[in-house]
């Protein structure tokens, strides 16, 4: 299904676990340092209201004066998992995008804000990058460093997986459960 | 030897490790996706690795956008200098930063800052073998920082998961290993394991042990026997690509073997993830490249 700009808190609830997602509209990169960052109290130099972040290192170099985007798949989301959260409340945060799944910290959260976590395929880093039709800006990038920085990501058709959503489910703590029960029973 | 031709071919050999998956490792993925069933979250994570895979190599540019840690290993003839090998292969890294065959991925661990040019105490990392025949083989790793933070290390005898000093308990830790890994280190998986060895030479051989390609026999009968079963067992727990759920877990698993000191048993387990990018050339004095290891 197609999830398009704005993403309002209405549209984002109405997600599912195991709901196949293409997003179209704007998009923020933000992983370990921006995260620390912003817990920390730093300010956000965009508005984050009903936002996407995505944790992405990307690599992007500069051809004729523009960004342009040569990988740009998720990075694992865990390390957030302190911070997630809070941040979603704070920022209204809607999504975030990632890889592996994020903890019962962040899946409450997730209920009280009425945000989700989209999983994309990791590593898929081209068929990703083929999906950023634009780079219109990035922050930070000197203070943190290219794959640290804010990037912003106009992105067509993005897809993704919804692992947790709004109501409390996540594919993440099923398969774990099963595949937990599975070993032992291997194990005898 | 041309250091200029060195370096050439050694940027080559960083593009198409970059870009363009082993062979073997492409074959497992795709019957990993014929296996799947139809419609699931594991068929389409396949799915899109594939494509991803095919794209990556059209376009020349990473598969995975975290390059990782190059890692590189080079048996050296006489002819070859170690400095001057160094010199080249830097000056090769820099240039494949700048293209954006690499990501900026040297970070200074006290300051924060990154290099900007993956140079930078101890990366890239260099294993360095003299040998006596008259060519160059230079054999090389992009490690993504996924697949690293999964690696881990079990001494035995391990109470948490009951397992004792014995090929029983090394099957133990590898299951147990393939469970936390799940979702985070960008399953479908391969294990590179080394029971015995010091902590730090064992993490060495099991990382060095990926080296193997996917469909080779491990020689040694007893350890032929555990990598066909743990890698059964493991595709059979259901944490599927990308830990979706499904019957691809592990793409293969490879045990190697050091000897221990009596009052130590490691076993030091190195995760790779589906974005299995190794390479490797052998190279003449002259620079020509004879053979690329891991194509057809």
């Amino acid at each position: 299904m197609l999830l398009e700009a704005p993403f309002t808190e209405k549209k984002i609830r109405a997600l599912r676990v195991g709901d196949k997602v293409e997003i179209t509209g704007l998009i923020y990169t933000g992983r370990d340092a921006v995260h620390k960052y912003l817990h920390d109290g730093g300010k956000s130099p965009v508005d984050l209201t009903d936002s996407i972040i995505y944790h992405c290192g990307p690599v992007v170099v500069k051809e004729k004066g523009k960004w342009v985007v040569k990988a740009a798949g998720p990075t694992t989301s865990i390390r957030e998992e302190p911070y997630q959260g809070p941040l979603m409340e704070k920022f209204k945060i809607r999504a975030v995008i990632g890889k592996g799944g994020m903890g019962p910290k962040t899946l409450e959260y997730c209920q009280k804000v009425g945000a989700v976590y989209f999983h994309a395929i990791g590593g898929a880093a081209q068929v990703l990058a083929e999906r950023v039709i634009e780079v219109p800006d990035v922050h930070m990038a000197e203070e943190f460093g290219s794959p640290e920085a804010i990037w912003e990501f106009r992105v067509e058709r993005f897809p993704v997986v919804v692992t947790m959503d709004s109501h409390g489910k996540s594919l993440h703590e099923k398969v774990l459960a099963e595949s937990t029960k599975n070993l032992s029973k291997l194990l005898g | 030897m041309d250091a200029k031709i060195l370096e050439k071919n050694l940027l080559e050999l960083i593009r198409r490790t970059s870009s363009q998956l082993p062979r073997d490792v492409v074959e497992v993925i795709d019957k990993g996706w014929r296996k799947e069933k139809k419609d699931s979250s594991g068929k389409y994570a396949l799915e899109v690795i594939r494509d991803n895979i095919g794209m990556a190599k059209d376009k020349s540019q990473p598969i995975c956008q975290d390059t990782g840690a190059i890692i590189c290993y080079a048996d050296l003839p006489q002819w070859c200098d170690e400095r001057l090998f160094v010199k080249a292969y830097e000056k090769a890294v820099v240039k494949a930063t700048k293209i954006g065959y690499l990501r900026q991925n040297s970070v200074d661990s006290i300051t924060g800052e990154n290099s900007g040019t993956n140079l930078g105490p101890g990366n890239p990392t260099f294993h360095f073998h003299p040998v006596k025949g008259k060519s160059l083989t230079v054999k090389m790793m992009l490690k993504g920082g996924g697949s690293e933070n999964m690696a881990c290390q079990y001494s035995l005898p391990d109470n948490r998961i009951g397992a004792g000093r014995d090929l029983a308990g090394v099957r133990k830790c590898l299951l147990d290993a393939t469970l936390n890994a799940q979702g985070k280190g960008c399953g479908p998986g391969i294990l590179g394991v080394c029971i015995g060895g010091d902590r730090g030479s064992g993490y060495i051989a099991a990382k060095e042990t990926l080296f193997r390609t996917l469909d080779d026999v491990n020689p040694d009968k007893r350890l032929a026997k555990l990598e066909k079963q743990i890698l059964k067992e493991a595709n059979s727990l259901g944490i599927g690509p990308m830990g979706f759920g499904g019957q691809t877990t592990l793409l293969g698993v490879k045990i190697t073997h050091r000897n221990r000191v009596p009052a130590s048993f490691f076993v030091s387990v190195a995760y790779m993830c589906w974005a299995f990018r190794r390479n490797g050339i052998v190279m003449s004095e002259g620079g020509k490249i004879s053979r690329w290891l891991y194509e057809s």
